[in-house]
């Protein structure tokens, strides 16, 4: 194992996806356009489960609802969008990025508020008592889902894209969504915004000890409960941010968004490990290009074939591939 | 009187009351109440052996529960409508529900609690979509309608009169019905009963044990891992018996009526309102909730045509938003009475 790590152990799974992938394809120009899929996807979950992660790295509490956060981003984001139709249908470039940048905005305000809301009212009284911690969270996650059914309806609803993210470029002989592109480079961006915060910064530093020794950072004196709250709140923006950007990926949206992407984003931080925002964009790459690859080999078996991969996975290392805590 | 009597006392009434049911409401649908009810009440009674007495939460037992309903419901579509088929189905629900018991177990019971509630979710819902995309199976998202056994059949006479007519015993008439809904409740009372004995032995008591102070368990010897294994396995196969004995009473099997989330926050609702850790106050939690479900969706559609001219009002009590207010009453039960109706009655009269 150690001559394994020194090399970027763990971290060379995708790309031992993506080889074997590419010799069961065989084509070329399917595969590449099924890695940039699966890229891009991987990206888009990574900002749905970072929050989680941390939150839960952080302070132990482990937010059932947190896919509410997705799901409010989302729909959020596709009204503003809807909002500024005219903006979007127009040739003008700066006109569809402004409409883009309010959605995404919009979204990510909306989560960081309701990511106060929640930590304040639904997580705080219930700190430190994982059984009620599960249920209330989970009360939490219906009452957000019915409010979303209460306020848009459950019909599907349309995700207008903007008028320059339409389309696709033609590499060689495969076709690349220039939405999936810019999926990819936005996450890719907040991946590395997230990641100097975390290791370049003063706070950061102190979210890295408080996740590794909670008591130790607080016996030191400072405020572990204000720097988790900003977490929180981090977390669900993020979350929200996936989900606006997952909004106009699917381009048709329904509230029953959350709850399926909660299923994926549990068997990312299953998979990656808790705590570490490394482990979580492992997990989502390695989830999203599995299912992608899966999808396109055998279209049935795309979802089992997370599931089977989180057991062979948890079989092999029991906390995950990467994680910053053990779970005790 | 003490506390553990009174709940005790609730609870028998409630079952008196089902094992009347059929005598004392003549309704259609009044039966229909009374043969979920007393289904739920071995759904959470077997639920609350997991997370009342074990401390283990999962979200899969409506997996388990689907799959002794969907062994009925293929074993009857495929075959035919004989026990000798039942039984079989049966029997492949509850196998399918302990293998799968056992395999979940063993890989995720020696992690953290928080840790084995995500991947039971995960595989809760990925038994859903297996169920709705394998339809030809499975019916999909349609389910599956077949016949049961003959003796089930509401045309069948169990008791003739003198004239060859089915017998009326007060004005009930003596038809496969009257078989079925007893089938259901000897059926449940029976598992009930069993769970009840499962919890007052040793085993219960290890346990409870392991509840409460897990190392100390092991340290005493007990292997925690084999124990928390052994519960879950127990309570997949009462709920897949539970499914098993639903499907026969329903003569249909869905994705809606077994295996969705809705049905699993049922049990969550119906485990916590009735107190957890108590076994009788899944009696009383069940019997509310069902009782809810069917009566208080009517009380909402009054209250939604009478705030007819508010805004926003109407949408938030219109029938299909009712689980909007059972998720706000969850949220504050469990931060006010953790100890649901059971445990509070239990632990109040303790106190004096």
């Amino acid at each position: 194992m150690g001559m394994l790590d020194r090399f970027g152990g763990v971290f060379w799974l995708p790309v031992i996806l993506a080889v074997i992938a590419f010799v069961l394809i065989g084509a070329p120009s399917s595969w590449l356009t099924l890695t940039v899929a699966g890229l891009s996807m991987g990206l888009m979950i990574f900002l749905m489960a970072s929050g989680l992660s941390l939150v839960f790295g952080l302070m132990d509490v482990l937010n059932f609802g947190h896919s509410a956060f997705v799901s409010f981003g989302a729909f959020v984001a596709a009204s503003v969008l809807a909002y500024f139709g005219g903006w979007l249908g127009s040739d003008s470039i700066l006109l569809n990025s402004l409409a883009l940048v309010f959605a995404i905005a919009a979204a990510i305000v909306f989560g960081a508020a309701l990511g106060w809301f929640f930590e304040r009212v639904i997580v705080k009284p219930v700190y430190s008592d994982h059984l009620r911690q599960i249920l209330i969270t989970m009360g939490a996650l219906i009452v957000a889902e019915q409010l979303i059914l209460a306020t848009w309806g459950g019909t599907p609803m349309n995700v207008p894209r903007p008028h320059f993210l339409e389309g696709a470029i033609i590499v060689g002989n495969s076709s690349l969504e220039v939405y999936r592109l810019f999926a990819f480079c936005l996450g890719a961006i907040v991946y590395g915004g997230l990641f100097v915060l975390l290791n370049r910064t003063r706070m950061g530093l102190l979210i890295r000890a408080g996740v590794e020794n909670r008591e130790m950072v607080e016996a030191l004196g400072f405020k572990i409960d204000r720097l988790f709250i900003g977490v929180f709140m981090l977390g669900s923006a993020l979350a929200a941010m996936g989900g606006a950007m997952w909004a106009g990926y699917e381009t048709i949206i329904t509230p029953a968004l959350g709850a399926e992407m909660m299923v994926i984003v549990f068997i990312v931080v299953i998979i990656g490990g808790l705590g570490s925002i490394q482990g979580t964009l492992l997990g989502a790459i390695v989830v999203a290009l599995m299912q992608n690859y899966v999808g396109f080999l055998a279209p049935k078996l795309a979802l089992a074939s997370n599931m089977i991969l989180m057991m062979v996975i948890l079989l092999w290392r029991p906390y995950g591939l990467a994680p910053a805590v053990k779970i005790k | 009187m003490n506390g553990k009597i009174t709940v005790k006392i609730i609870a028998l009434t409630i079952w008196g009351l089902l094992l009347f049911a059929p005598f004392l409401f003549q309704d259609v649908r009044q039966i229909e109440v009374a043969a979920r009810i007393a289904v739920f009440i071995v759904l959470v009674a077997s639920y609350d052996l997991l997370i009342g007495y074990t401390g283990i939460v999962s979200f899969a037992h409506t997996m388990f529960f689907g799959f002794g309903a969907y062994g009925v419901a293929i074993a009857m579509k495929q075959g035919d409508s004989t026990w000798g088929f039942w039984i079989v189905g049966v029997l492949a629900g509850v196998l399918v529900s302990a293998i799968v018991a056992v395999l979940i177990g063993l890989l995720s019971l020696r992690v953290k609690a928080i840790f084995f509630a995500m991947i039971t979710l995960a595989a809760a819902s990925v038994a859903l979509v297996l169920a709705s995309q394998l339809s030809s199976f499975t019916g999909g998202e349609d389910g599956i309608t077949y016949s049961v056994q003959s003796i089930f059949k509401p045309a069948t006479k169990l008791l003739t009169d003198a004239e060859g007519g089915v017998l009326r015993i007060f004005d009930v008439r003596m038809n496969g019905k009257i078989a079925a809904y007893y089938f259901v409740f000897i059926s449940c009372a029976v598992l009930f009963w069993v769970m009840l004995r499962i919890v007052a032995s040793p085993l219960g008591t290890v346990l409870q044990a392991i509840r409460e102070n897990e190392a100390r368990a092991e340290g005493i010897g007990y292997r925690v891992v084999a124990y928390r294994t052994a519960v879950f396995v127990i309570a997949a196969t009462a709920a897949a018996l539970a499914g098993a004995v639903y499907a026969t009473w329903l003569k249909y099997t869905g994705p809606d009526t077994t295996l969705s989330f809705a049905i699993m926050i049922d049990i969550l609702l119906m485990v916590v309102i009735g107190g957890m850790g108590t076994m009788w106050g899944a009696v009383i939690g069940a019997t509310l909730m069902v009782m809810a479900q069917y009566y208080l969706r009517d009380l909402m559609e009054v209250a939604s045509s009478a705030t007819e001219a508010l805004p926003l009002l109407p949408d938030l009590l219109s029938p299909d938003r009712w689980l909007l207010w059972l998720g706000i009453i969850f949220i504050l039960l469990v931060y006010f009475f953790p100890a649901g109706i059971a445990g509070t009655i239990m632990q109040r009269r303790a106190a004096k």
